[in-house]
């Protein structure tokens, strides 16, 4: 698994959730720091790919494993 | 980039209708947009400290329901009640956030939400039940805001 400096757990969250959170702990990190998120919702797979084009933040990583999502966000 | 703006016009006042404004606010607030929502009419019931929404099947033909009902058993004492306690059930159970969290999500993430004025005036709601941190306005005032957004409802 890469490096991550933060991690958010957004697993039974559902929308707008899991972006609302990652959105509030993006804010407190800093500029190329990745946070590493996990959710259960399936929406969030497109949600943090147009999260990250509308922000300027970096959706470095997206997969799935066992039902769960995983992202790696490196804060631009 | 110059921040994009996002206004809403909230005009319903039961529980269904009350997520599409406060999921669309805090996203966008998340995204980057300056918001406001501007509540009217039934709308205003969004803005009261105690959030007491209730949701319905009746006229609402679209809403799935566990068991076929008859409307007129639908309409029965204590099926509304029963209905939204169901509801409120159901979106726990599948991780959809509560109204009043997203509010505050809203709030915090300083979407700025109107009362209409003249609806207001025309129910004689009192002020002091609404949350402090809104402002009073009128149709020009909305359209102050409006006439610069890049995205406007009707909700």
């Amino acid at each position: 698994m890469a490096d991550f400096d933060q991690e958010l757990d957004a697993s039974g969250l559902n929308c707008p959730l899991p972006i609302l959170r990652a959105k509030k702990t993006l804010n407190g990190m800093g500029s190329g720091e990745v946070l590493h998120i996990i959710a259960t919702d399936p929406g969030a797979v497109k949600d943090f790919e147009a999260f990250a084009k509308q922000t300027g933040n970096e959706l470095v990583e997206s997969r799935e494993d066992g039902g769960k999502f995983y992202f790696l966000m490196k804060k631009g | 980039m110059a921040e994009k703006k996002l206004a809403i016009i909230a005009t319903k006042g039961s529980l269904d209708w009350a997520y599409p404004p406060f999921i669309l606010s805090s996203t966008a607030a998340a995204l980057g947009y300056e918001v406001q929502i501007f509540c009217t009419f039934y709308g205003l019931q969004l803005l009261r400290k105690k959030l007491d929404l209730k949701v319905t099947s009746l006229g609402n033909p679209g809403m799935p329901m566990p068991m076929p009902m008859p409307i007129l058993l639908q309409a029965l004492p204590g099926m509304q009640s029963m209905m939204t306690v169901m509801m409120k059930q159901k979106m726990k159970s599948k991780g959809v956030a509560s109204l009043e969290e997203l509010r505050e999500l809203c709030l915090e993430a300083d979407v700025k939400m109107i009362a209409c004025q003249m609806t207001v005036d025309l129910f004689d709601f009192n002020t002091s039940d609404f949350i402090d941190d809104i402002e009073y306005g009128g149709a020009a005032t909305f359209f102050e805001f409006a006439g610069e957004s890049d995205v406007c409802l009707f909700v």
